[in-house]
């Protein structure tokens, strides 16, 4: 009896509660921004950041918060890969490359009221150079790593001496910053979101330092990345719900043009087709990691495609200690063989551009006078006749279950190539493996004498490119073993003058396509989708686009 | 009552412990390997033997799950590999959701499932009963993410009417105390706030409620067709008691203990439901986060997520034992 009176009582509670709350909604939800009349743009991305502090995380989903939120001494230009004052209003080099003075712009403030001076700006060099135990792995403090090469303290004798060796406020607004040796690429890595500086005082505060667990699977124990962070970019912090967004806010006090919206929220969607739908649906203003198959389908329905100039590369790589492809020939005809025009046209998205070397033509060092090779199956029949080689099997291998910008989809790149292989000789032999960790583990580690791969550049500078491959023996590329080229890219890379600098890339570029140790075949356009009436979104071929500049109406 | 509770809950340690174990072993026969997963993209075979020596992989697998157990007993279940984040953490965040969720599907099922197969029974062979049977034989016929799927397509891509993914408006500035939304908004009378999550708990709901839904229409409806010819219910009607007393206190009374059980075992096959809805709706809760962890072999969190669940069925079903004594006082349990 009782039960009954209680269920009633129940439901009519529940009843009254929904048309309570029903009662409470009779606007769509979709409220305005501020005073300001900035309004909110709300963007999607693919994943949660992993936490907000650039010296901590090398994944798009973080750096792409903290390039609102924190600046570095340098950046890119807006939409390129020039480097610019940023917190910095000037620098200079010392003659011998191992002193640069960098003078502060005046009346910048931290978010938390801090002023940025040049004690703020080695604190955090010091910071990242002294870091010991989990945040010297490399799965940390990737970038630092990267471009510095080692810390005040190695923990892994195998690292070597850092680049980077001290740095001094000799004034209110000039950092001196000493390199143990010249490196020309120091400069463009200091824009990257890895280089920016934080607040010492927040730092500190909110422990920016404590870290335990492992290096590959740190924990990060302070409240400096997840709940305070503090830096002098144009948008400030407000809150994160993990998994599922993080709002920023326009910083009234910036130094610069403030942000044009008031509130910022970048939001998760993990799935690519959700993403489209939120956006088609307006719950979204904007997201990144288009679909090349959903373009064409989102500017039909009157959305804009933008898209981020081409910084990355694909190619097919070689090793050269497996027959045939110790044969230049050999590597000269597969590369006439395929019809690379017709790859891009079936499988790219519009704006990839046929490559000619291993690095991008936005870049400075790219060279318009490297040996191209062009689609010619009777010149490569005439190059497998030369060579001399009988056995023309070729064990060519593709990843699976993967999409990159440069590679919208590797197995219709391997079934084209492979067919154009057939029609001129070549027997080809497919293999596969899931692309993490299997594929990447087999072609670092010399397991594929045939394959397809890219890259996406970190940074804007050559060294990021052709560096990375070619400076030193590379087991992905074999026994590959040049010392030319390799004496050429060291060259290179301790060249302070930029000039002389782009001439010696360039060099090293006609050497690499002379002598093919891979084919490099495109450069992709990464598409990102908004709705009508967002503009001012610059795309970033480095994707360390500012949202500071994006209005909505 | 209090001593089958307790036993009951008793009997929960054993449970546990052999699907423990099961897991522990099955996990760890997946190819690939923890380690693997943890290092990912890279690894090369010293970081992955490293990685094995530190977190104890190389040890024997008995020591391994002593430990194991050891810290799930204090409810520290490590870190995601996934997210880097404690999994006890990544459960306080996802579990509310889910649990919304499956209010709402069960709300929803309840709510419709019980009157519709009560009215189906009362008028059996009518065209109410016809479509309750046929509808509710197509609802546990589709599967769970195609009906999602279809719900998402017309109702929020086509249609426009309600939103296609998330718990809430990121527009809306809400805050969270308990992490149930709808609550959440009542609590800090934000009105509004809780209107949008319930928009967004619509389509999700109808889609993982969609089965329990169906199985209660028909049980229901079985169940009063059984009691309506009972002896008590003639005498009822032959004593000129109110149509209304009858169903309350004879009909429904007694036609519920099956329906009420039902509603028990639906609640594990609302976890697994909400593995894809979640994903589908792209929907921050257990479901889509044992996804993503599946996805990238997330041992921590698949070993957590999974033994929670189970206790969390286990005490599901025993509040429903315990509560067929209040639905009908002859099943005291003892």
């Amino acid at each position: 009896m009782s039960l009954n009176r209680r269920l009633a009582a129940g439901a009519v509670a529940g009843t009254l509660a929904l048309g309570l709350t029903a009662c409470g909604g009779d606007d769509d939800g979709s409220a305005e921004g501020g005073d300001g009349g900035g309004g909110t743009l709300v963007f999607a991305g693919s994943a949660d950041p992993v936490i907000m502090d650039g010296a901590l995380v090398s994944d798009g989903e973080s750096t792409r918060v903290i390039n609102q939120v924190f600046e570095g001494l340098v950046r890119s230009e807006e939409g390129g890969t020039e480097i610019e004052p940023a917190l910095a209003e000037s620098w200079e080099a010392s003659d011998d490359g191992l002193t640069w003075t960098f003078t502060l712009r005046e009346g910048v403030t931290f978010h938390d009221g801090e002023a940025l001076d040049a004690e703020a700006v080695c604190f955090n060099f010091e910071r990242w150079y002294n870091f010991t135990g989990v945040l010297q792995s490399p799965a940390v403090s990737y970038y630092w790593g990267t471009v510095m090469g080692g810390f005040a303290a190695n923990e892994d004798p195998a690292m070597g001496e850092s680049l980077y060796s001290g740095c001094e406020a000799t004034d209110e607004r000039t950092a001196v910053i000493t390199l143990s040796r010249p490196s020309s690429a120091f400069l463009s890595a200091l824009a990257m979101p890895a280089f920016t500086i934080a607040s010492p005082a927040a730092l500190q505060e909110f422990e920016a330092d404590a870290v335990s667990g492992t290096g590959e699977a740190p924990s990060f124990d302070g409240t400096f990345g997840y709940e305070h962070p503090v830096g002098t970019g144009p948008f400030q912090f407000e809150s994160w719900e993990r998994g599922s967004e993080v709002r920023l806010s326009a910083y009234e006090d910036y130094w610069d043009e403030p942000a044009q919206v008031d509130e910022l929220i970048f939001t998760v969607i993990p799935d690519g087709p959700a993403r489209r739908q939120a956006l088609e649906n307006g719950e979204i203003d904007g997201y990144d990691l288009v679909d090349p198959a959903d373009v064409e389908l989102l500017e039909t329905g009157g959305f804009q495609i933008l898209r981020r100039p081409a910084f990355n590369v694909a190619y097919i790589g070689f090793q050269q200690n497996v027959p045939p492809f110790d044969n230049l020939q050999i590597r000269q005809a597969i590369a006439h063989a395929i019809d690379f025009d017709n790859i891009i046209r079936t499988n790219y998205p519009e704006g990839a551009v046929k490559a000619t070397q291993f690095m991008p033509p936005e870049l400075f060092g790219w060279a318009d006078d490297v040996t191209t090779y062009d689609y010619d199956p009777d010149l490569a029949r005439d190059l497998i006749a030369q060579s001399g080689v009988t056995d023309l099997t070729l064990p060519f291998w593709y990843p699976t279950d993967v999409t990159r910008p440069y590679m919208p989809n590797a197995q219709a790149n391997w079934e084209l190539m492979t067919t154009d292989l057939e029609a001129v000789g070549f027997t080809v032999e497919p293999h596969t493996a899931p692309w993490n960790p299997d594929y990447l583990d087999a072609t670092q580690t010399g397991g594929t004498p045939m394959f397809l791969l890219g890259w996406n550049g970190d940074f804007g500078d050559p060294d990021n490119f052709i560096g990375t491959f070619f400076q030193d023996v590379n087991p992905q590329f074999g026994s590959f073993d040049n010392p030319e080229i390799f004496a050429k890219l060291d060259e290179a890379e301790q060249e302070t003058d930029q000039e002389a600098r782009a001439a010696l890339y360039q060099e090293a570029n006609r050497l690499i396509m002379d002598f093919v140790p891979g084919i490099p075949y495109v450069h992709s356009e990464p598409a990102i989708a908004f709705r009508e009436g967002v503009s001012g979104f610059v795309p970033d071929p480095l994707s360390n686009e500012s949202f500071s500049t994006v209005t909505v109406d | 009552m209090l001593k089958f509770a307790v036993r009951r809950l008793l009997l929960l340690v054993p449970i546990l412990l052999g699907l423990s174990l099961l897991l522990f072993v099955w996990l760890r026969a997946l190819p690939g390997g923890p380690a693997q997963a943890l290092l990912g993209e890279r690894a090369t075979a010293e970081s992955v033997a490293r990685i094995e020596e530190l977190y104890g992989l190389n040890e024997p697998w008995y020591v391994q799950y002593w430990k194991f157990l050891s810290a799930a007993v204090r409810l520290d279940f490590g870190n995601s590999a996934n997210t880097n984040r404690p999994v006890t953490e990544e459960m306080m965040r996802t579990f509310p959701a889910t649990f919304e969720l499956a209010t709402a599907a069960l709300i929803f099922a309840v709510g419709i499932g019980i009157p519709l197969g009560y009215f189906a029974a009362k008028k059996y062979g009518s065209w109410l009963d016809n479509l309750s049977v046929s509808g509710s034989l197509l609802g546990v016929a589709v599967p769970v993410f195609f009906l999602a799927y279809i719900l998402k397509y017309v109702f929020s891509v086509k249609l426009g009417w309600f939103p296609t993914q998330g718990r809430d408006d990121p527009r809306i500035d809400a805050e969270h105390p308990t992490g149930l939304y709808v609550l959440d908004g009542i609590i800090t009378g934000n009105l509004e706030a809780s209107w949008d999550a319930i928009m967004h708990l619509v389509l999700p709901a109808i889609a993982l409620g969609a089965i329990p839904l169906a199985i209660i229409v028909r049980i229901t409806r079985a169940s009063v067709l059984d009691v309506v010819n009972e002896d008590y219910v003639r005498t009822a009607e032959a004593k000129g008691l109110y149509e209304r007393t009858i169903t309350r206190r004879h009909v429904l009374r007694n036609a519920l203990l099956p329906v009420a059980t039902v509603i028990g075992l639906s609640a594990g096959l609302l976890f697994s439901g909400a593995i894809l809805t979640e994903t589908v709706f792209a929907f921050d809760g257990v479901g889509r986060f044992i996804y993503e962890a599946i996805t990238v072999r997330d041992y921590a969190v698949l070993q957590g997520f999974i033994l929670v669940i189970a206790a969390m069925y286990v005490v599901v079903n025993l509040l429903v034992d315990l509560s067929y004594g209040l639905i009908d006082p002859r099943v005291r349990v003892r």
